[in-house]
């Protein structure tokens, strides 16, 4: 028994290289002397296999009498006798055995002791088989899984760990990284000018070589940011630096902006990243500036191009792993839908572009690649003391009844940094939602298809916020003091009080019709009066 | 700021009876102000409490001028508690003021 302990040692090791194998093992009465022949292989669609399968036990290869290169190499191999090793139906291996070196046949009793071995070899292979696999298989995915994590290390080390403090701004950022970790980053640079630049990136490619890409990009910006601070020639510089370096095929996309929190001046310039979003008074806006992304071809010249935001205006800056999002039907998020997200008024725009891709997807969604937002809002008040004299901030609001709370609120976010007195806010506000009320009812008639505008401007002391529509209500009666007793007496209705009311809300009031457009102008002086005054 | 439809509850106090007002006072106050003065009308004195109120525009003047208006020709006496001092200063701006009590609150409120 002791070699057939050994042969089935050998067949199972030998096994595990292929799915059919053919083992020559040696004969059984030369226990010392084993002779150990050439593998046969048998080809998974050779007649021998369906053969085999259905022999129910050895078979004489001298007798076998079919159109198969696999007997014909058993042959020239020397094989007399095959034992077929099934288990579960499936030929899971062969015993080969030569010719009996006493020239006789195998015996009945040979060829009985060799069924039962094979009965019992046939299934303890294919467990072994089934184990080795596995094993295989769990330690391909440790790898993987540790890839990913090296991947991970390596991204989350270079991203900022904190927010730049911007005065007079809210700076946001988001970043999730996609299972199979993309190239997603961004990243603050505070300048010696007072400026900070923002960055934002994409490496193609996933896992490790994406991180070690992003990481070498990353420092190539930054070290060409302590060299310049043209937005521009930080790309040229950061491209010309990483195009001897870069694997081929491999290439980064980035915005580079740098802002002046001061006066709301961006400049940026653009390495074919996904431009960036504007939200202003006219809705939102894709900011463009041209050039190739970085490492592909040395001697690039990157686009130059400046914006400007005015308090209560932001810009969205992210990754095409929100716009190329797939839901159920394969369908795209998109540079359209992300736009009308940007234009929603929400104060919040991460979590509104976040809720709105959540509703887009559904759950159960796996994310397909990183998703990085970073956004810059520019606050009313630049100065957090109040003391800021000079404001500049449009928007509209679309002439649907109840909006003119909307208008009441953005105006008063607006000047929330002038310093006006509570009671003087309060009034203006009142004014303000009185001014929008009769611009949504009357001038643009109810028809929410018209916007009114509204603009806010304070300069040299003086606070002007004027508030247009499309002049439907016709000339418009300058301001009656409303005859309260009329009223009360049933000989007037009981309405008739907007246009008294703004009057006495503000220092001034104006109207004037030109283009198409009725505005009424409020004024509020900003020195010398305080919450006593009415 | 968020917008909120009108509450209006009544509720005695003694020897008179108060509508207590939480919410907008805007054109969508006029079925809740209907309902709650419907309950008072055989009152002689009405007292509109206005704690509960942080908006009111010329629409809810108007609801309000309709109220008084009609508490007139039933000779009930109408007045006012609760108000915030910017819309006091509208109260007297209006002339609202002249025909309604306004009473003093515990504090100002802005």
């Amino acid at each position: 028994m002791s070699t057939f302990a050994q042969t089935m040692m050998r067949v199972i090791r030998r096994n595990g290289q292929a799915d059919v194998s053919v083992v020559t093992t040696a004969q059984p009465e030369q226990e010392r002397e084993q002779i150990e022949g050439p593998a046969v292989e048998i080809a998974p669609n050779d007649p021998l296999v369906a053969f085999l399968q259905s022999a129910g036990g050895p078979v004489e290869v001298d007798k076998l009498d079919l159109d198969s290169p696999a007997v014909t190499a058993l042959r020239e191999a020397g094989v007399a006798l095959v034992v077929p090793l099934v288990s579960q139906g499936e030929l899971i291996g062969t015993l080969n055995l030569g010719p009996r070196l006493s020239d006789q046949q195998y015996s009945t009793d040979d060829r009985k002791l060799l069924d039962s071995l094979a009965a019992q070899a046939a299934p303890a292979l294919q467990v072994a088989e089934l184990v080795r696999k596995q094993a295989a298989e769990a330690a391909s995915r440790e790898r993987i899984e540790q890839e990913l994590r090296v991947a991970q290390l390596i991204q989350q080390n270079f991203l900022p760990r904190q927010l730049p403090d911007l005065p007079g701004w809210q700076v946001a950022a988001y970043y999730k990284p996609a299972r199979e970790v993309g190239g997603d980053f961004y990243d603050f640079i505070e300048l010696d000018d007072g400026r900070v630049a923002v960055v934002i990136g994409d490496v193609t490619d996933k896992g490790v070589p994406a991180a070690m890409v992003m990481a070498a990009a990353r420092s190539v910006l930054r070290s060409a940011a302590s060299q310049t601070s043209s937005p521009g020639e930080v790309l040229q510089r950061a491209n010309d630096l990483l195009c001897p370096d870069i694997p081929e095929r491999m290439f980064v996309t980035c915005l580079y902006a740098v802002v002046d929190p001061a006066s709301g001046r961006i400049r940026f310039a653009n390495a074919g990243h996904n431009l960036p979003f504007a939200r202003s008074s006219h809705g939102a806006v894709e900011l463009r500036a041209t050039g190739m992304p970085l490492g592909l071809l040395p001697g690039m010249d990157y686009e130059e191009v400046e914006a400007v935001l005015a308090p209560g205006e932001a810009l969205l800056l992210y990754s095409d792993g929100i716009t190329e999002a797939h839901d159920t039907e394969r369908e795209m998020f998109g540079t359209s839908r992300l736009g009308e997200n940007v234009v929603g008024g929400d104060r919040d725009l991460i979590d509104g572009v976040l809720t709105s891709l959540q509703r887009f997807t559904g759950s159960g969604w796996e994310q397909e690649d990183d998703i990085t937002l970073v956004t810059l809002r520019r606050t009313g008040g630049a100065a957090p003391t109040g003391s800021s004299d000079e404001l500049h901030v449009s928007f509209c609001v679309d002439s649907t009844p109840g909006n003119e709370r909307e208008a009441m609120t953005r105006v008063a976010e607006a000047v929330a940094g002038l310093g006006l007195a509570e009671l003087r806010l309060e009034r203006l506000k009142t004014a303000v939602s009185e001014a929008a009320m009769n611009a949504i009812e009357h001038g643009n008639q109810g028809r929410s298809e018209l916007p009114i505008e509204i603009d806010v401007d304070a300069a040299h002391g003086v606070l002007c916020v004027r508030i247009s529509d499309t002049g439907l209500a016709g000339p418009v009666a300058s301001a009656e003091v409303p005859d309260l007793e009329a009223k009360l007496d049933g000989l007037q209705k009981p309405r008739g009080w907007g246009l008294f009311l703004i009057e006495q809300m503000v220092d001034e009031l104006r109207t004037y019709d030109a283009d198409g457009r009725h505005t009424v102008e409020l004024v509020v002086n900003l020195r010398g009066e305080t919450d006593g005054d009415s | 700021m968020a917008t909120a439809e009108l509450q209006a509850r009544v509720r005695d106090e003694d020897g008179s009876v108060a509508i207590v007002l939480t919410g907008d006072i805007d054109g969508r106050a006029e079925a809740a102000l209907e309902r709650a003065y419907g309950e008072v009308a055989a009152s002689g004195a009405v007292l509109l409490d206005f704690s509960g109120v942080s908006y009111i525009n010329s629409t809810g003047i108007a609801l309000i001028v309709g109220l008084l208006a009609r508490a007139r020709k039933n000779g009930q006496t109408l007045s006012a508690r609760g108000l915030s001092q910017h819309y006091r200063q509208i109260f007297e701006i209006t002339r609202l003021s002249d025909f309604m009590t306004i009473v003093d609150d515990e504090e100002d409120k802005a």
